[in-house]
This record gives C-alpha cells, structure tokens and sequence, in this order.
C-alpha cells in the first residue's frame, strides 16, 4: 500500500507548519463558538444574565436551567416518542432495504439498475414534492383501533413508514453495491447445498454486511432523531411529537428565557452527540459509503 | 512535501473499494435461478416486493399525485370537489403571488452562496487535513459538529448568536441599545444573510467530509511525483489533486443543489420563513398546515420543486449507473 516509508525520524519544526496549525486551531475554535456561547448561556442563571448582560464574567454557574429546561416541559415523554418513532424506522430500513439489496445484487441483474434508480432518485427528492399527497393520504387511512388517533395521520406508525420509505433508497443503494462485493461462490455453494433463498439472505450474507449495516444503522439514527419535518407536517396533537420538532412548540411555551431556550436546544442535541463520538468511524464512513460512488 | 506521503491515515473513512464488478456474471446467474424452489421465488418476490411497493407507493406516487393535483383546485372534502383548472395554478403562482419569486430567488441564492463560500472552505480544510498531520481528528471533529446537530437545535443556536437584546453579535457590538438595535432576524435585509450564515456553518463540515474521503483515493505516488518534478504546493493541488477530484466534485455539486432546495428546518425555526426568508419549501408547507390551505395551489409549487430537482436527478444518475455499467 505505501510507496515510501519514512524511518523514524522527527520532520523538523517547520513554520509552514505550526501556521497551518495556529489557522487550523483558531478556525476549530471559531467553528465550535455559536455551540459554545449557548452552553455558556444555558449555565448561567437568567437574573445575573439580565443584569449583567450576556457578555460578561459569570458569578456563577450551574446545571438548573439544564434541570429546569427538562422537567418544566416535560421531556422524557419527547424522548419516549422519538425511541417509538427512530428505533421500528431503523430496524425496518435496515431490515426491508437489504432484502432488496440482497436480490438485485444477487439474482436479477436485469432489474437492478432500473430498481436502484427509482429507490437512489427517490430518496434525493425535496420532502415538499410528496408532502402535500401523503398530508391528504394520511387524513384518508383510517385505522380504527391501531393508531390512537385511528389514523395514520398524527401517529408514529405514520412517520416510521415515510421514514422508512424515504430512506430505504439510499440504504439499498449503499447496501447493493456492498454485497456485490461479497464473491459469488458464497452463496452458490450454498445453493447447491440446497439452502433456502433466506438461509441464504440471513446467514450467510446478511452477516458480511455487518460492518456497512452498523454505519448505516448509525446515520439513519441520527437522520431520524434530527427529522424535523415530516413531523412537524404530519403530527397534529403537540403531545405525539418526536423531540426535534416538540423543540418550537416548547420554546414557546416553556422556554421563557433565553438561557431555558438554549439548555432545552442543547439537551435534545446531546443523544445525536453521544451517537457521533461513540460511533464516528461509522458515522462518516456511512456518510461517504454512498459518495465514493460515481 | 514528500515526507508528508510516507504512510495512509489509517483513522479515516473506513469504506470498502467503490464498485467492484460481479465476478461470473451471467452463466452463475442462470444456474441461481434453476435450482430455486417455488418457495425461494416466493421469498424472493416478497423480499423485492415490499420494500418497493412502500417505497413508490409514498414516494413515487405522492410524487405524481402533486403533479396531478397542481392542475386542480381541491378543498379536501371528498374526491368529488377536486376540479380540474388546467393551468391556472401556475399562472396565478407566476403572475399574481408575491411571495413566489423572491422565493425562487432566495433558493437560487442560497445554492450560489453555499457553492461559492462553505464549498471551498470545506474543500480547503480537507486538503489541510489530509496532509498528516497532528491532531487532524480533532480539527475534523469540531468542523464536523454542526452536521451531526439538526437544524433545529442549528436553528435555536444561532438565535442566541443573532438576538438583537441578548445576542452575541450585539452584545459585543453594543447594538443592543435602543436606537442602536440591528435586528438580525426580523430584517428583511439581513435575514437572509444571517440564515446563511448558520447554514454555511453546517455545510462546510459536509463538504470537508466528503472531500477527505475523495482525497483517500488521491494515489500518493501522484502526489510524490509532482512534488519530484518541483511543484510547488499550489500547482500540486491545481494540476494533479483536484483533477482526481471529479468524482467527489459531481457529488458535492448534487448535494449542494439537493440541500438548496430542501432548505426548510432551520428558516422555519428561525423566523417561520416570512418576512425576507420565504423560500419554495416553505411555500408548500403554508399550503399545507399554514393559514392559506389550497391543495393545487400547494402542489404547482412543489411540481417546480420536482421539476428542478429531477433535473439534477436525473442526469447524475445516469452517468453514475451508466459507469457502473461499464465496470
């Protein structure tokens, strides 16, 4: 892989060099300033801020509009509704958008271009283009008994199916051009053997995907939980939001000063934080898997 | 320069080779579909079946629906008030609606601005970190952060910077008396600007992750060869780098394009997208759960949006499933 490899020898300082990293360093700081300025609101209390102005030395800091933010508007629930939401959409992405990846790349060739094109375009597609459609189509569904509102409108099946539609596109695309990597004597043998189509699906392909499955798996969780949209469009009641699009209806009504508003802001940011430094590696490559094409 | 290409950054983008092609191809195909059982056909139509029913089900056919109902007025009750007007809606939304091209217009803009400021930047900062050395991930972390945050919470973040009493930027300005004030969100001459501020912030982060992974399959024997032939690091870049970069140039013109159009989240959360920051998503949406709720009216809007965005589609597609092909 290497072409030349250098022996163990300190490149001297140069200042080309530490220029490079005095820019670099400062631009970081600059580009982390808007988050950090909020996590310097939110722990101020608001009376000093008020007083004192926003820009000014802190008397004192602390987590209370941390605890406040969270307990006033009553948080948990908006997190709850989100796990009901992102966890059944992820799954099922993942779950669907394989099983397609696995027969386009495994036994219809002449089907796969056209299918992969229709699943990748779809998934490029502005939200708004669908949204007006699916807003009636969803008022039409009538689901008595399954859906609390007894409809697919304002519920979270609703939004696991869109979310899952949507997304499946670009995870069969991802998925497909992953397991045509896999050779081909793989699951001929298997065929021979006599295996079923899923045996072969769920034991021997499906777990050579594990590494793209957990970097897709770690994307989609992050896509959904943001999701602003779909439901801000497609819930009606205040209380089945998911956390991301409660976050207006909150700020207004909970939220009453600037340093509740960004401690709410952040609070919702932290789960998407915690994915990300748990699972960057995943995270990006999931994120140029589907670039490195073309 | 040369001792900078001694080894790979093993740390960065994990993916596997782009493409490989499918080894046998045909014959191993035909024999596949011999020793399938009646069950196996069964599995495996269910298995491309669902998926793709759901999909163009609520993607595709929503799709055509809007289309469909941007040549009629609907008041929503029953199919049978749906009345076809041919083309008044686009007419109307052409000639009579106020909001609509400056809509346009602010779309257009934010594509040329992102294009124009973030695109390089992110391009910039990728080449730097690519170039090995300390504390990489660190820098790629903190430009990253804003793509990993939604643009909700992008939203409300910047609202603090921008608050015209309690901001940052007036505050440190001293625009925060009366009579000094500058309403950075209320505006409608700075609106705009500010809110693209925020979304340049996020965006470069993107376009530096995408470029680092293109810059992965830079050969660095190119690299080790221009810098052989005295090239200094300007003509390196301009004459070897970016010209590899094609494909990752493509990619990041199609999201850039993409993103443009589906600007929503944060000009909602910002200032509802009135008032200097209408743009066409945000049009849809008033038609939908707004105050002016007209079906047709709604759907001739997002028919524009689909249009515009097919035709970026549509052509990136198939040159990318056309190379495919070939390979």
């Amino acid at each position: 892989m290497s072409t030349v490899t250098v022996a163990k020898r300190r490149p001297p300082v140069r200042p080309a060099r530490v220029l490079l990293h005095v820019f670099l360093a400062g631009t970081a700081l600059a580009w982390l300033a808007p988050l950090l300025w909020a996590v310097y609101a939110a722990l101020r209390p608001y009376p000093e801020t008020n007083a004192k102005g926003y820009v000014s030395w802190p008397d004192k800091l602390s987590l209370d509009n941390f605890t406040h933010a969270f307990r006033q508007s009553d948080m948990t629930h908006y997190f709850m509704n989100t796990l009901l939401i992102a966890v059944p959409a992820v799954l099922l992405t993942l779950f669907l958008s394989s099983c397609v990846a696995f027969y386009v790349s495994r036994f219809d060739f002449r089907l796969n271009l056209a299918l992969l094109l229709v699943f990748t375009a779809g998934n490029l597609l502005p939200q708004q283009v669908v949204i007006t459609p699916l807003y009636r189509l969803y008022l039409l569904v009538d689901l008595p008994g399954i859906t609390v509102s007894g409809k697919l409108y304002d519920s979270a099946l609703g939004l696991v199916l869109i979310h899952v539609a949507f997304q499946s596109g670009f995870c069969a695309f991802v998925l497909s051009n992953y397991m045509r990597m896999l050779p081909h004597e793989l699951t001929e043998a298997a065929l021979v053997d006599g295996a079923s189509v899923w045996r072969m699906y769920w034991q021997i392909v499906l777990p050579l995907c594990r590494p793209a499955m957990a970097a897709l798996a770690t994307l989609l969780s992050i896509w959904i939980y943001n999701d602003f949209f779909w439901a801000i469009v497609l819930i009606s009641t205040g209380e089945n939001m998911p956390i991301t699009s409660a976050l207006k209806n909150l700020a207004g009504e909970y939220f009453t000063d600037p340093n509740l508003v960004a401690a709410g802001a952040l609070l919702t940011a932290i789960p998407t934080l915690i994915v990300y430094f748990a699972l960057q590696r995943q995270f990006v490559s999931g994120l140029t898997l589907g670039a490195n094409k073309g | 320069m040369s001792a900078e290409t001694s080894t790979r950054n093993p740390e960065t983008a994990a993916a596997p080779p782009p493409g490989g092609a499918p080894v046998n191809g045909k014959r191993a195909r035909q024999r596949h579909r011999r020793l399938l059982t009646r069950r196996d056909r069964l599995t495996l139509g269910l298995m491309a079946g669902i998926p793709t029913v759901l999909h163009i089900a609520l993607v595709w056919l929503t799709a055509l629906a809007s289309i469909a109902l941007a040549f009629t007025t609907w008041d929503g009750i029953g199919f049978d008030s749906i009345t076809w007007v041919g083309l008044d809606n686009f007419r109307q939304l052409f000639t009579d609606n106020p909001q609509f091209w400056p809509a346009v217009q602010h779309n257009v803009v934010w594509f040329v601005v992102l294009i124009l400021i973030p695109t390089p930047l992110g391009l910039f900062l990728a080449v730097q970190l690519d170039k090995r050395i300390r504390f990489s991930r660190v820098y790629q972390t903190a430009f990253f952060l804003p793509v990993v945050v939604s643009f909700a919470v992008i939203g409300f973040v910047w609202q603090l910077v921008y608050n015209p009493d309690t901001g940052l930027i007036n505050s440190l300005i001293g625009a925060n008396k009366p009579g000094h004030y500058i309403d950075w969100i209320g505006d409608p001459d700075l609106n705009l600007w500010a809110v693209l501020i925020a979304a340049s912030w996020r965006h470069t982060g993107y376009m530096m992750i995408l470029y680092l992974a293109g810059l992965k399959g830079v050969d660095p024997s190119l690299r080790e060869a221009s810098a052989l032939d005295g090239a200094n690091e300007w003509q390196t870049f301009k004459n070897v780098i970016f010209p590899t970069l094609r494909p990752s140039n493509t990619i990041v013109l199609v999201v850039t394009i993409i993103e443009s159009l589906r600007a929503f989240d944060l000009v909602f959360v910002f200032n509802g997208g009135a008032h200097g920051t209408e743009l066409l998503s945000i049009l849809v949406t008033d038609n939908i759960i707004g105050e002016s709720s007209r079906i047709g009216y709604g759907s001739a809007i997002a028919v524009v949006l689909l249009v515009t965005s097919l035709g970026v589609i549509i052509p990136y597609l198939v040159s990318t499933f056309r190379k495919e092909r070939r390979s």
